[in-house]
């Protein structure tokens, strides 16, 4: 875990001054309502339906107990008790008082936390692979790298005014689990000639309005270019970036229309120049960075209790992946109970999470991209204990991965961009194929779900997306099929024409019941399926003649 | 009368009563006067085309159309790096709170347009003393 | 045929608190029944005049349409202003809908 040295400290609670006084002069009537708009935005707060919201920062999606108890008492001091786990990582509050604001941040630097660039046209938190230091496929830990990234991108006078947002994440596996190429810059850690780590870069991702696989600008980076590369990166996008049209100001859409070829050319001549006024990362800092995330005093291997019941069977079957010592388990606890908010948590469930954490798994927490909670590093005699106390708290739901762990973004609940929910059609879909014990059956399958064009759901990259929109003045559900965030990123296919808000639960299961009437056996997954047989079979399923409607009706 | 903020403070404009060339004089065989000159530089140009003439220019005022549109950061940066060592000024509608930024990618002064300057008076346009992260990771 | 007018009103969020609000003749207000009604275009423009000269009270001003219900009260007339007015449906407790206002 990285702690904050004097100068972080120093340097978050002045950016809390200097906050704030912007309220202030906002209040007073200094700042115009047009400047303190971008100006909260870099400081994570938003104005949403009912209320503002803050997006605080869990940089790598990295916490501890510590923090995450400040987060509870937050819910509790200036919330309602609650906060909400997104897909970038971060945790949103959705119900702080302007005037509160300035405070909040305050209980946050207590805890070396911030709510710094989690918004707004600037270089966002930076993510990394949830399995970060325990994962058995990683070359290195990706985190020392995403901390050196979030300390460069802080404040960077450069960078703060920029057309649009801009996300980076950094793994250091084949497999990837942080979506990578659906990111401006994707970071993956790879190993050169000499066997050396290095860098290969990806650039131009993103979903939104137009998605994008993110394309390969660098096969290999020395690890100490990464910097000036970034900066070279960074600089062309800023200086030759469309800023004539919002929908077309992401660097997906200059490296599209200048073409991979070109860009990269340009971006290596901006390189080049740089380099040689590039003296080196400050050596010092860097070993404290590289030093913050040596694994943890991890235990010899002990007895194993037996497992006594089927549901903590189940639950370890599902919810505790490999990790890189046979006697430990990677916890993934499911923020998706059935019929729950996806990604939501109570601040009693923060505070049972940060004492499983202390008390079981090296005091190590992890916030997933699929809007769930992580124990790294479980060894697994700890396993049934654990069960018993998430159980206990409602935490126990054995469906990771499954068509119940639905990714979805606020939607018209809460986002003021919002064209139709999502919460409740994850809760709808997730409570049906429980009701019908169909989950197992099923098997691996990532539903994710939008409520607008934006794509903070993700749904472009869902095996079945869906994407919410207000056709004229009534929800509307567009289905997508066939995506795929992993290492082998697709975009999904449209179905076709949307469905009702009534309708979208039903055409989800009849999407469902062709797969388990296609599929050659149990083990095809629906992706595997979908990859065989095409559009087609679901095309059919979905929109069925007339005829064959009303008399299954 | 426009009004200069510095690192150090506010002050008037001493270059206010000559003039400030467009960036296209260089090449529209314009009759050009002593030098140094000042030069008018449009966030959307390229600014490696002016380094042939950088040691001609004494004032390069880098145009902020919005205070949003932060172009003119990465303008002032090249033109550091390109080597440009002569006075640069950022000139629109910027707020204060961007001094820093400003002042730290090269610029030496923000000529703050009377409408921002109507309401932020000198005592919003300081920069502290806060040491940056890009100078503490960077040798 | 002129298109038929909506009838509108004129929300937007309070500064501090962040809470959804309408506007009332001159003052604004948090429940909805109150909320000013604009019955025609000119009326509509002179609303949204009138609502916008408090940019240090209440931020993102908009007019919206609405609808009468049976008593004559205003009513939103597309579902995202049934939201604001209510609160998030996961969570009604939360909202307006669960202080009965
Ligand atoms: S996808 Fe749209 S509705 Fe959902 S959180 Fe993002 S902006 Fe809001």
């Amino acid at each position: 875990m990285y702690m904050y040295d004097d100068f972080d400290a120093a340097f978050v609670r002045g950016r809390v001054a200097e906050f704030r006084d912007q309220v202030a002069r906002r209040l007073d009537g200094t700042l115009s309502e047009a400047e303190f708009l971008p100006i909260r935005l870099k400081n994570g707060l938003y104005l949403q339906l009912h209320a503002y919201m803050l997006r605080i920062a869990v940089p790598y999606g990295t916490l501890d107990s510590r923090k995450m108890r400040q987060l509870a008492y937050i819910a509790d001091r200036w919330d309602k008790g609650y906060g909400h786990f997104t897909t970038r990582t971060n945790i949103q509050f959705n119900w702080p008082k302007l005037k509160d604001v300035p405070d909040i941040l305050d209980a946050l630097a207590d805890v070396d936390m911030h709510a710094i660039q989690t918004s707004g046209n600037c270089i966002r938190n930076v993510t990394a692979d949830h399995f970060a230091g325990a994962a058995a496929d990683e070359i290195e830990d990706p985190r020392p790298t995403a901390e050196l990234l979030r300390q460069w991108s802080t404040d960077h006078p450069e960078f703060a005014w920029l057309g649009r947002k801009f996300k980076i994440a950094v793994i250091a596996s084949e497999h990837d689990r942080a979506v990578l190429k659906s990111h401006d810059i994707g970071v993956r850690i790879v190993r050169g000639v000499a066997d050396e780590p290095g860098y290969e870069i990806f650039v131009g991702g993103g979903l939104g309005r137009t998605p994008m696989v993110a394309k390969q600008i660098r096969s290999f980076l020395p690890k100490a270019h990464l910097l000036p590369y970034l900066e070279s990166i960074l600089q062309v996008y800023n200086l030759q970036g469309r800023r004539d049209n919002k929908y077309k100001a992401r660097i997906k859409i200059l490296v599209h229309e200048t073409g991979i070829d070109r860009f990269r050319e340009l971006v290596e001549t901006r390189f080049q120049e740089k380099l040689p006024q590039f003296n080196g990362v400050n050596q010092k800092i860097l070993r404290r960075i590289e030093g913050s995330f040596v694994p943890p005093a991890f235990e010899a291997a002990q007895p194993m209790p037996p497992v006594l019941g089927a549901g903590l069977q189940s639950w370890i079957d599902t919810n505790v992946a490999a990790h890189r010592l046979d006697h430990y388990g990677i916890v993934t606890v499911s923020l998706k109970g059935i019929g729950e908010t996806p990604g939501d948590a109570s601040s009693d469930q923060m505070r049972l999470l940060a004492d499983l954490a202390e008390e079981y798994a090296h005091d190590e927490l992890r916030v997933s991209h699929e809007q769930n909670i992580v124990l790294p590093h479980v060894p697994r005699r700890h396993l049934p204990a654990i069960y018993d106390r998430l159980k206990a708290a409602g935490l126990a739901t054995a469906n990771i991965g499954l068509i119940s762990d639905i990714i979805a973004c606020p939607g018209m609940d809460y986002c003021a961009l919002a064209t139709a929910r999502s919460i409740p059609v994850a809760q709808q879909i997730a409570e049906r194929f429980h009701e019908l014990g169909l989950e197992h059956e099923i098997g691996p399958m990532k539903i994710k779900i939008s409520g607008c064009i934006n794509a903070c759901g993700h749904h472009h990259v869902g095996h079945i997306g869906i994407l919410g929109l207000d056709r004229a003045g009534v929800e509307n559900y567009q289905i997508t099929l066939g995506g795929d965030g992993t290492e082998t990123t697709v975009i999904g296919e449209r179905a076709g024409p949307g469905f009702s808000y009534d309708e979208i639960v039903p055409a989800i299961e009849r999407i469902v019941s062709a797969y388990l009437d296609v599929r050659t056996d149990p083990e095809e997954t629906f992706i595997e399926c979908f990859r065989r047989v095409g559009m087609t079979p679901f095309k059919e399923a979905l929109y069925p003649p007339e005829e064959a409607r009303s008399n299954a009706a | 009368m426009t009004t200069i903020v510095t690192g150090n403070g506010i002050s008037g404009d001493d270059w206010a009563d000559r003039d400030v060339f467009a960036f296209d004089c260089f090449w529209n065989g314009q009759e050009l006067p002593e030098e140094p000159l000042a030069v008018a530089f449009p966030n959307d140009r390229e600014a490696a085309d002016l380094v042939p003439w950088l040691d001609r220019i004494g004032l390069i005022v880098v145009d902020f159309p919005a205070f949003s549109d932060g172009r003119g950061f990465s303008v002032a940066r090249r033109l550091r790096e390109l080597g440009y060592r002569g006075r640069l000024r950022a000139s629109g509608p910027l707020v204060s709170d961007q001094l820093r930024a400003a002042l730290k990618v090269g610029f030496d002064e923000v000529a703050v347009a009377p409408s921002v300057a109507a309401r932020q008076p000198a005592s919003h346009w300081k920069v502290g003393a806060q040491e940056s992260y890009q100078d503490r990771i960077a040798v | 045929m002129a298109k038929k007018f909506n009838p509108k009103m004129a929300t937007g969020n309070d500064l501090l608190e962040g809470d959804v609000v309408y506007f009332s003749d001159g003052r604004w207000t948090r429940v909805i029944g109150e909320a000013e009604l604009a019955l025609s275009p000119e009326a509509e423009a002179d609303l949204l005049g009138r609502a916008s000269q408090f940019p240090n009270q209440v931020v993102g001003v908009y007019l919206t349409d609405v609808k009468l219900d049976d008593a004559g009260r205003a009513v939103p007339a597309h579902f995202r202003e049934d939201f604001r007015m209510l609160g998030p449906s996961n969570r009604p407790e939360h909202g307006r809908a669960g202080q009965g206002a």
